[in-house]
């Protein structure tokens, strides 16, 4: 019988799939919108990122309610112990069948790795994208808000760069996700909340 | 006639009662009457009942009452045909610009002037200061039957004649006395009947005014619509003692005042769409885009984007015409002219080549109202650009520019090469006067029209591409049909040409976009030589 630990609590996993799909929804509209590629068309493409965005405010609102009263904020403290070897690992141990190591339990759910990226998200990308994307939701106030010679093309290209960090991300975040024991075992637990411990 | 009408009501209302309830028919008997707009009935009047031979007669017996009525129009551009633009100190108005049509008025005015509001002006020694040769009924004609004939330098036939004298033509005269005896305020057809047809003929000159107008559908203009708000031209032209509001010369590029307000408006044009709709018309209520239209509106003129197009009342505007290749005649040495399958000339041996569209998407560009026109006179150079016949002022960044829609008329006209500068050619008249239309000879109506205008001309014609810019404020579309979002959000939108602002779904940074692409393509090929790797190794074990 292989031990399990239950790391994904119902909400967390909630937010994370809802996140998921609304980020790559915001990338997909996003990207047509800035004159890449053509689906929705301009005017339905500035409505459903306009939709998408409000609701992960409000996703967000939920999770960071969530994170601060159930004191799961502390996941996201980084720390540099051990980042070596896991650089090792996945620069070298990974190839040799090593085992992976840094072990998740309930207190400890990300790696070291994942916590130095986190806090980019939230230090850099998080701040750019939203700033620029709230200033870009509301273009008819910025005179009234003080910045009437903010300028646009500054606001959108930040919002353009954020948008390329979310999507670097995403794919290294995506392939992070088959290096667990089993390719498909950190997709599993994301979904049953529930690590098999090896 | 009133007997048999109301006999005919009655017998419409006993029918009616046969279906409907007392209260009903009482309602279709009792009909209320259309109060009249006016509280005087020009048919009493004992100066309009008598026979007017001319058009000045009747003037005089305007002014009997209406005493400053020709004071007023004589201080009008309709009067005067100059303007004078003390921004750019140009001398304008119609009597001095030129165009790249019929090019000129000086050297043709005994037909131009058919479209002056006066009777007479067929040479430049007109007397600006008569009074009875201000033509009342031109403007104020009810019955749609005044008619100025061409040729006649505006006047009216009054009474049976022939015209041209000699010709044998007997032309038939108009009931003065029944036109002076319905006069009233002006009317989309009164209006319509000169700014419908300018460049001679209908919708050739400007492209968003044509006969259609008359009587719109919804589609074609939503205020001027017969089955909707049924404006006619002063409804938005707001006149008072004959002064015209909305300018050619000096448009209302931006118009910062918003909407105007009885007392506190004095002086401003109350022609522009914001004089109405005020400066944020876009309202939550009736648009989900509200806010971010609203800033639209600070930086693109309300018709860039609710005039999808002009010429779109089924009336072709000219888009260009080329006057050089004018005077080819066919093998028995006859004129030409050819026709598309609406009707509308392509070529016509005394003219040249014309280019007619409908439907036509306008051009766009930064306006702030300023125009400088090419003057008889002004150098100019034949190069690669075209001449422009009037040049559009406007940027970005000058606070006081909007981007505006155009029609661009394009063409060739005739120059002269020594002297740099433009000719006015003779075109009209018979063929003793030496009009091009007539003779076919350039030298000839060179010649004459430059005499004509005092202006030196050096023997030699040649023909320079010009180009002139009609600002479009007419044949505003029904919101549902205005311009859609992405027709400029999009690299080839119909804003490609405009500089200094940001588009986006137009523009984006090239550097940062390919350099983010290919960060992302080599991400991913780096977590795919990963992946590959793995794979390799886990088989070796």
């Amino acid at each position: 019988m292989v031990e399990r630990v239950y790391i994904f609590k119902r909400f967390e996993r909630f937010w994370h799939w809802a996140q998921a799909a609304l980020i790559m929804f915001l990338l997909l509209t996003g990207f047509e919108i800035h004159g890449t590629y053509s689906n929705f068309g301009f005017e339905r493409a500035v409505e459903f990122h306009t939709i998408a965005a409000w609701s992960l405010v409000g996703l967000w609102t939920f999770a960071v309610f969530w994170h601060l009263t159930t004191g799961e904020w502390k996941q996201y403290i980084p720390t540099t112990q051990r980042v070596t070897e896991m650089v090792r690992f996945y620069a070298f141990g990974i190839f040799k069948g090593e085992a992976h190591p840094f072990k998740q339990t309930v207190l400890s759910k990300h790696n070291p790795l994942q916590r130095l990226a986190y806090l980019g998200v939230l230090l850099v990308m998080n701040p750019l994208i939203w700033t620029s994307g709230w200033f870009l939701l509301f273009y008819g106030s910025w005179a009234s808000w003080g910045f009437p010679n903010l300028s646009l093309e500054l606001v959108a290209t930040a919002h353009v760069i954020g948008a390329f960090m979310i999507l670097l991300f995403l794919i290294v975040h995506v392939y992070l996700t088959t290096t667990g024991h089993t390719p498909l075992a950190h997709i599993k637990a994301m979904i049953t909340g529930w690590e098999e411990k090896h | 006639m009133l007997r048999t009408r109301s006999a005919v009501a009655l017998f419409a209302g006993a029918l009616l009662g046969a279906v409907l309830t007392v209260t009903n028919l009482a309602q279709a008997t009792v009909a209320p009457q259309a109060k009249p707009s006016t509280t005087a009935d020009h048919s009493k009047f004992k100066e309009l009942q008598k026979q007017f031979k001319t058009g000045p007669e009747v003037t005089k017996a305007c002014l009997v009452c209406h005493t400053e009525a020709a004071k007023q129009v004589h201080r009008t551009k309709h009067w005067t045909w100059e303007f004078i633009n003390t921004e750019k100190n140009q001398k304008l108005g119609k009597k001095n610009v030129l165009n790249n049509f019929c090019i000129s008025i000086p050297q043709n005015q005994q037909y131009c002037t058919n479209c002056h509001v006066g009777y007479g002006w067929k040479d430049k020694n007109f007397d600006f200061t008569s009074e009875e040769n201000v033509d009342c009924l031109v403007c104020h004609d009810t019955t749609l039957t005044y008619v100025k004939q061409p040729g006649m330098a505006g006047h009216v036939v009054g009474e049976e004649m022939e015209f041209p004298k000699g010709s044998g033509k007997i032309l038939k005269p108009i009931n003065l006395s029944k036109i002076a005896q319905g006069v009233g305020k002006s009317s989309r057809e009164t209006c319509g009947n000169c700014h419908f047809f300018g460049g001679g003929g209908d919708g050739v000159k400007h492209g968003d005014l044509d006969s259609s107008l008359f009587a719109p559908e919804k589609d074609v203009d939503v205020h001027m619509a017969v089955d909707g708000l049924n404006f006619n031209c002063g409804t938005c032209h707001q006149t008072s003692s004959h002064d015209v509001p909305g300018s050619r010369y000096t448009p209302t590029a931006k118009d910062k005042g918003g909407a105007q307000i009885r007392g506190k408006s004095e002086g401003e044009n109350p022609a522009t769409c914001v004089a109405c709709h005020d400066t944020k018309p876009h309202k939550a209520e009736k648009s989900k885009h509200a806010a971010r239209l609203n800033v639209h509106a600070e930086k693109l003129a309300c018709q860039t984007c609710h005039i999808p197009a002009f010429a779109r009342g089924g009336v072709a505007t000219k888009m260009s015409w080329d006057w050089s290749t004018a005077g080819q005649m066919d093998a028995e040495g006859k004129p030409i002219v050819k026709k598309d399958d609406h009707g509308n000339t392509l070529y016509e041996s005394r003219k040249g080549d014309f280019v007619v569209a409908e439907n036509v998407k306008p051009e766009y560009y930064w306006f702030n109202g300023g125009i400088t026109y090419t003057l008889l006179g002004d150098k100019i150079e034949k190069g690669d650009k075209p001449v422009g016949i009037n040049k559009i002022e406007g940027s970005a960044t000058d606070g006081k520019s909007m981007i505006w829609p155009f029609k661009v008329s394009r063409g060739k006209q005739p120059y002269d090469p020594e002297n740099h500068t433009l000719i006015t050619p003779h075109t009209t008249g018979p063929k003793s006067g030496g009009g091009y239309w007539t003779n076919y000879d350039w030298d000839r109506a060179a010649r004459q029209g430059m005499a004509d205008a005092g202006a030196p001309f050096s023997g030699k014609i040649d023909f320079v591409s010009t180009e002139m810019y009609w600002p479009i404020a007419h044949m505003v579309a029904p919101k549902d049909k205005s311009v859609g979002c992405a027709e400029c959000h999009a690299k080839d939108g119909r804003l490609a040409g405009i500089k200094g602002i940001y588009i986006p779904g137009r523009d984006a940074n090239p550097l940062i976009d390919k350099a983010a692409w290919l960060l992302a393509l080599l991400t991913l090929l780096g977590v795919l030589g990963h992946a590959a790797i793995r794979i390799f190794a886990s088989k070796k074990h």
